[in-house]
């Protein structure tokens, strides 16, 4: 923590442009995956996509993979906390 | 974290005694971050309804979210994308000094997030003359399910657009900064937690697409 | 010690700063006097709060009509409610005591955040602006209690969408506050001090802020979607559209519940430092208490649906609701054992904060213990919405949060205005809130268990003696809460110069001057021992 000043990670404009490249390849798969009728698979599908987008997004273009180690506690929790709230509501609405 | 545990904080060192607003850009960013978690749990309320809708109108939604365009919502996607790289390509390049080329990045992201706002317009306008708002006569005479699912469509991509707006805003302030040299190569926090902020602007859109859009 | 505050230096009332008069207030960046700023405010809405109580009561003097109308009644007891949650027991400690104290017990000069800070006071005050502006403007004061439980909240013709708002804005002011608070407990800590080296009462308001934090934002949400289901038709909640009234209440319990420890924690963090400065004795388990305050947060944030157990909510998901609440009990007993044990071989003064304390403990633990009736299936179908309800939390939030900022008052009333008050007074002032509480609330456990259903304007004859010797009570309570707050008064006004230290306490802020000047420490003080170091081999 120190040696934040002068160690401050600096991400290449060539990965952020990488990383680009993969979200629209994502956009464009999810958006192609749609097409086909796979039940219930299209939910889960398109929901893991997003959920790899919004990792790359997270982890890159936020920084959260270069930052202290405090900042991945605080998102953990937060998400963990929505799950949680997300588990407790459905065993209501599946189950009523 | 050992540092945390520690107690070896630099933040609590504030040695000048008039100094009463200390720098300590760790803190403005830990600040921001907690902001954000607050925005995220914001819209995941928001995604709780979704959930608990679409699970007892699962038919309904699937035939409503026909409606509506998807070719516009891949679209703005893309273009939501591209803000959140130029966004980053802004402050890559202000950590390397070149103001100028910072300048015409956040510009750049600011116009394409008119741009998505211009299209969003467009969407919505064509979805009220088709009577397709809360409380008009088509709606109320759908099934409920479809009602509810134009309910949730407009309640989460407007919520959504007032945060673009949002941001909008905010990126305006830092070009300003910018230009006054008010953020610089040594001290753009400021442009940093906005910049966080657009990115989950982004990251929410990414969410609500899949959810309304690619319904097929 | 007693000749250091002696030496000469300027206290943070009378330094001079950037503006004078009543500027130097409205402009501050200083969290103490942001503390008193919120002190001033939050204790002119407890006495509207607690005018509308009394009234109440006097109302339910007799059958049918006594004083006011029904649809006056339901303005009330709404507005009593919206009162004493969002803009007294919410904001309660954390705002004021937190504000004060944080940065003097981890040793640093101010929050993190300063001008956030203040500006958190600002959206409060708008947020009870408005709540009291609701009452004069449109369709009159809000009467959907302060739940505001769909569908009558988009039926009703009284205003709802102010209130409403108003407590949306207190939210910011709230998250505001959790942001600035977990902050500054992150990154300002004086240098030695690890988070295991931490006062208690800061490890509970971390706790709270992370609850502020991760709870506020759903009643935002909820409160915005109720203001567009009003103005929009949106259909989300609204059961003739299509909506769940279900949801609503899912949505607004995963606040308010968390929001029950929003207000508990920081109490129970006070106690953390009343016991051991007048048991002159480090605290017993002080990781067991530490831990138990993040436990309450965790846990208190899974229960939320023990509120609705008769609203028709899934079969499975009452049972996971009511065991989740058993659990809760665990970390709130591991603490009242570990007060008990620090108690236990100490050399106890019978200060007046410490009896508050005892207060707390007879009164919280007797609200506790009704809550596992409320909290099992059985028992809930029959008690709820009843008195029962009511009384129940009346003794948590009142006798256990309430009686605990009165004992953090008289606490650290000599280090925030740097003089004494007349503790014989004040010790007499507490059995007379003791009869006064327990004649006023403990009725109500019995009415409500014979089924006077709570909310209600009239009443059958058979309840009368009780909700008349409840009513007494009430006058009996306020006799002595004023009492007590006029001999604070007294002693603001001309009472004898504080010492630095009155109690013997250990934290860091009993080792500046009382008032403490502006910039809280002459040098930063590097933390060596434990926060409650009376000598003698420390607990690792």
């Amino acid at each position: 923590m120190e040696k934040a000043k002068n160690d401050i990670h600096k991400t290449g404009y060539g990965t952020y442009v990488l990383i680009w490249l993969i979200l629209v390849g994502l956009t464009i798969a999810t958006v192609t995956a749609s097409g086909f009728n796979l039940g219930d698979f299209t939910l889960i599908i398109a929901l893991l996509i997003a959920a790899i987008k919004s990792g790359f997004v997270i982890n890159i273009f936020m920084h959260i993979k270069f930052e202290d180690k405090i900042f991945k506690v605080f998102l953990g929790l937060a998400f963990m906390t929505l799950l949680a709230v997300f588990v407790l509501t459905s065993f209501d609405v599946f189950f009523r | 974290m050992s540092d945390y545990l520690s107690g070896n904080n630099p933040g609590s060192v504030q040695s000048e005694h008039e100094e009463h607003v200390h720098r300590d850009d760790m803190s403005s960013k830990i600040g921001m971050w907690l902001f954000l978690l607050t925005e995220v749990l914001l819209f995941g309320g928001l995604f709780l309804l979704y959930m608990a809708y679409r699970v007892k109108y699962t038919g309904n939604f699937h035939d409503a979210a026909l409606e509506l365009n998807m070719k516009i919502g891949t679209f703005n996607t893309l273009i939501l994308i591209t803000s959140s790289l130029t966004m980053a390509l802004s402050i890559a390049a202000m950590q390397r000094a070149r103001k100028g080329l910072s300048i015409f990045l956040l510009v750049s992201t600011q116009a394409l997030g008119i741009f998505f706002l211009i299209n969003k317009f467009f969407e919505w306008s064509a979805k009220f003359h088709h009577g397709l708002y809360p409380g008009s006569e088509t709606l109320l005479n759908r099934p409920k399910g479809e009602y509810i699912f134009f309910g949730m469509y407009y309640a989460m991509t407007g919520l959504h657009a007032l945060h673009v707006i949002a941001g909008l805003t905010l990126l305006t302030f830092m070009l300003v900064f910018i230009i006054r040299n008010k953020v610089n190569p040594d001290n753009y926090i400021r442009l940093e937690n906005s910049g966080l902020y657009w990115h989950l602007v982004d990251l929410i859109w990414i969410f609500l697409f899949p959810l309304f859009y690619l319904m097929r | 010690m007693e000749n250091a505050d002696t030496a000469s230096y300027v206290d943070f009332y009378h330094a001079e700063g950037k503006h004078k008069g009543i500027l130097s207030w409205l402009l501050t960046t200083d969290h103490k006097r942001i503390g008193l700023m919120y002190m001033c405010s939050m204790m002119t809405f407890m006495l509207i709060g607690m005018t509308l109580g009394v009234l109440m009561k006097i109302e339910m003097l007799t059958p049918g009509k006594t004083i006011v109308s029904a649809q006056t009644y339901n303005a009330m007891f709404t507005l009593h409610g919206l009162i004493m949650i969002f803009l007294f027991i919410i904001p309660g400690l954390p705002a004021i005591f937190g504000n004060f104290m944080l940065p003097l017990q981890i040793g640093a000069r101010d929050v993190a955040f300063p001008r956030l800070n203040l500006l958190s006071w600002y959206f409060y005050m708008t947020g009870g602006i408005f709540a009291i502006l609701s009452l004069f403007l449109r369709g009159g004061p809000i009467d959907t209690g302060w739940t505001f439980y769909i569908p009558y909240s988009i039926r009703t013709g009284t205003d709802v969408i102010l209130p409403l708002l108003a407590a949306f804005i207190l939210g910011f002011s709230s998250i505001i506050t959790g942001i600035n608070f977990v902050t500054t407990i992150h990154r300002m800590r004086a240098p030695g001090m690890g988070f295991f080296k931490m006062p208690l009462f800061v490890w509970s308001l971390y706790a709270t802020a992370w609850i502020q934090i991760i709870a506020t934002p759903i009643i935002g949400i909820t409160i915005i979607l109720v203001i567009i289901e009003r103005l929009f038709q949106m259909g989300i909640f609204d059961p003739a559209l299509g909506g769940d009234p279900l949801l609503f209440q899912h949505l607004f319990w995963i606040y308010s519940h968390p929001a029950v420890y929003i207000m508990i924690l920081p109490a129970m963090g006070a106690v953390s430092e009343i016991i051991p400065t007048f048991a002159k004795r480090t605290i017993f388990g002080y990781k067991a208490i530490a831990y138990s305050s993040l436990a309450i947060a965790f846990i208190g944030y899974f229960v939320w649906a023990h509120h609705m157990f008769t609203s028709g909510i899934s079969e499975t998901s009452r049972f996971i609701f009511s065991l989740l609440t058993f659990l809760v009990a665990i970390p709130s007993g591991v603490k009242v054992f570990n007060w008990v044990a620090t108690l236990y071989k100490g050399s106890i003064t019978p200060g007046v904060p410490l009896l508050f304390v005892m207060l707390f403990v007879f009164l919280f633990s007797i609200g506790g213990l009704t809550g596992l009736v409320l909290g099992s299936l059985a028992t809930n179908a029959h008690l709820h919405d009843t008195y029962f309800v009511v009384a129940h939390f009346h003794y948590v939030m009142f006798g256990g949060t309430v009686m605990i900022f009165f004992g953090a008052l008289h606490y650290w009333f000599p280090k925030m205005f740097g003089k004494m008050y007349n503790e014989k007074i004040a010790k007499w002032t507490i059995p007379v809130i003791f009869v006064g509480f327990n004649m006023l609330y403990f009725t109500m456990f019995i009415l409500g268990y014979e089924g006077m259903p709570r909310r209600y304007w009239d009443y059958l004859p058979k309840y009368q003696t009780l909700h008349v010797i409840s009513t007494v009570g009430s006058w009996i309570l306020v006799t002595g809460i004023i009492i007590m707050l006029v001999n604070l008064i007294n002693g603001l006004r001309k009472g004898p110069k504080a010492p630095m230290n009155p109690w013997g306490g250990k934290t860091l802020e009993w080792t500046v001057p009382s008032p403490p000047p502006v910039y809280n420490f002459e040098e930063i003080p590097v933390i060596t021992h434990g926060p409650y170091y009376y000598g003698g081999e420390e607990e690792k």
